[in-house]
């Protein structure tokens, strides 16, 4: 009778395994299953535009709804020079952020300006679009732009990024304000990362003699720098897709410049903006292949990451 | 006769010192003489303050902001606790070496030339001598010689040890300290370490840090017993272990406690 029993339950139990393993393999499978699904449908949205306009599609700068006529180089170009922008800045601030919560800062200190860049993180982008087109842009434009207009706006190669009328909205505000977004992600992550480098390890290198820096840069980097790449990586990501804030301050227009101080687009502003008036199915469409370039970049920007990491670890040596 | 009369070149003198973490007295008035070429441990069961008193005397503490010691700590005659004492320039008098290995995540070479350029500016020939040399010195040498561009963390254990042996003896100190160097490795490696820090003392004072008692016995001149804080004996290795003067000593290395 025991015996019986026993049996039933472990059948019971081997059942239950069966399915609980099915289940979360189900689970794992469809998200696989929603990326085709995804990739697939923007490519079918996309195909009436790729058909008019093939491989044309992503050197022209034509943007006519009038004419019927779309090119995505405006967009593409403003999505990757507002994101470069940001990094530019980003990456070292929030490198500074990061030593000084993690070496520098006083222990009551930390947890408050911890949290504080946790916060900064967690407030909506529209509230930074606002911000930036009502507070910054405007202290911008009669601040900042007139100082780069006069001082880098003559010099010879660096100029003409940096001259033209001070307007406040543009390329490179978009560029600040993206900064602002993605340096509390970038910062935490490295101050998380830093955090767990070991004590000893640390120690080794002040008892040779080395300063804070030297100890920064030198052993806590290079120890830490599979996930402070991951750290940039998720901020890059943020700053190609980002559509609210940027949509407020890059001034919309299907201009290309070479001046960072004028107006242009980006993929995401692009179709935020244009969806609701996109009448012509092929209008539609070339806003869908906008979205699914957006996808490849921001694909091919991660694959690029996981390569470079790869590459780091190999040229490490053994046992990296 | 006491350990003070015997040394004839005292390297590190230690008056007084007292250690703080917090308002908790980690060291109590200790006074303390390491003699020159020489090795010595600091033995006592955990929490006696051994590993805080060797960190005293690199200023390790001052990392940690509520951490600090009073007293003098006299570095041939120099007071290194004294606030004017430059830092960087007192590390690389005194070199020291961890609980567990601690590579840095660079090529064996970087990771001893590390230290060198904070202090040296050497050209390539000179720098890879200097390179060979540490190598040598810290036995390491036939064993890395053609993979010296090879991660250090892809070492063994006790080569990664002997490797942060060589890094700390590249800047060319005059003290050691080693804080508890084997007790992260297998006995063959520890053997090999204690090798060399005999052979290492012809060179630097060493003073080690060890819960091994046996360790602490083979490899060292001079063995101070700490318990609580308090120093409560120092002597030549052999008076210590076979005819200590005080019965906690005694207690204490014959195993009846601790």
């Amino acid at each position: 009778m025991t015996t019986l029993l026993h049996e039933a339950s472990l059948k019971r139990q081997t059942v239950f395994d069966l399915l609980f393993r099915n289940l979360t393999r189900l689970a794992a499978f469809s998200v696989l299953a929603l990326l085709a699904a995804i990739i697939g449908s923007l490519i079918v949205g996309s195909m009436p535009a790729i058909n008019a306009f093939g491989f044309g599609f992503l050197t022209s700068s034509e943007w006519n709804p009038v004419t019927d006529e779309y090119g995505a180089l405006i967009p593409i170009v403003g999505t990757l020079v507002t994101s470069g922008i940001a990094l530019l800045i980003a990456i070292p601030v929030s490198f500074g952020i990061a030593i000084f919560l993690t070496e520098l800062s006083p222990r009551w200190l930390r947890r408050p300006l911890g949290i504080a860049v946790e916060l900064l993180a967690g407030i909506p982008s529209i509230i930074y679009g606002m911000w930036g087109l009502f507070i910054f842009a405007p202290l911008f434009a009669d601040h900042v732009e007139p100082w780069l207009n006069d001082h880098i706006g003559t010099w010879p190669l660096l100029g003409p990024f940096f001259s033209g009328p001070p307007m406040g909205i543009g390329m490179l505000t978009a560029g600040i304000i993206l900064a602002i977004m993605v340096i509390p992600f970038i910062a935490s992550v490295m101050r998380d990362v830093f955090d767990v480098v070991p004590t000893m390890l640390k120690e080794s290198a002040y008892g040779l003699g080395a300063t804070t820096w030297e100890v920064m840069w030198n052993v806590v980097l290079p120890y830490t720098k599979i996930g402070v790449v991951g750290g940039i990586m998720l901020g890059l990501g943020r700053a190609l897709g980002e559509t609210m804030a940027v949509t407020f301050v890059i001034g919309n227009a299907h201009e290309l410049h070479k001046s960072l101080l004028m107006p242009g687009n980006s993929i995401s502003s692009a179709l935020a903006n244009e969806f609701t008036e996109a009448v012509g199915d092929l209008y539609t469409s070339s806003l869908i292949e906008l979205g699914l370039i957006l996808f490849f970049i921001t694909f091919v920007v991660l694959s690029l990451a996981r390569l470079m990491l790869y590459r780091l670890s190999k040229g490490e040596g053994q046992g990296a | 006769m006491t350990a003070d009369q015997i040394i004839s070149a005292p390297k590190l003198i230690v008056r007084d010192l007292n250690f703080y973490y917090g308002a908790d007295r980690a060291l109590k008035d200790i006074n303390l003489v390491i003699p020159e070429k020489m090795v010595t441990a600091f033995i006592g069961p955990s929490g006696c303050g051994k590993s805080t008193l060797l960190r005293t005397f690199n200023r390790m503490y001052e990392l940690y902001p509520k951490q600090r010691a009073e007293g003098e700590i006299l570095l041939d005659g120099q007071n290194l606790l004294d606030k004017k004492q430059d830092l960087n320039n007192l590390r690389a008098k005194i070199g020291m070496v961890f609980q567990k290995p601690t590579p840095f995540p660079m090529s064996i070479y970087d990771n001893i030339a590390f230290g060198v350029k904070l202090y040296e500016n050497l050209n390539k020939h000179d720098l890879e001598e200097r390179i060979e040399w540490a190598l040598k010195k810290a036995a390491l040498w036939t064993e890395v010689k053609d993979k010296l561009k090879q991660s250090g963390t892809g070492l063994s254990g006790g080569q990664q040890q002997r490797l942060c042996i060589a890094r700390a003896i590249a800047v060319k100190p005059q003290v050691l300290l080693l804080d508890e160097p084997t007790s992260a490795l297998d006995p063959i490696s520890t053997a090999h370490i204690e090798k060399l820090i005999d052979e290492l003392k012809k060179d630097f004072t060493i003073v080690i840090v060890t819960h091994n008692m046996q360790q602490a016995a083979r490899v060292s001149d001079f063995t101070a017993y700490m318990y609580l804080g308090d120093l409560i004996e120092f002597g030549d290795t052999s008076t210590v272990f076979t005819n200590p003067k005080r019965k906690e000593t005694e207690d204490y290395i014959t195993g009846r406690f601790g």
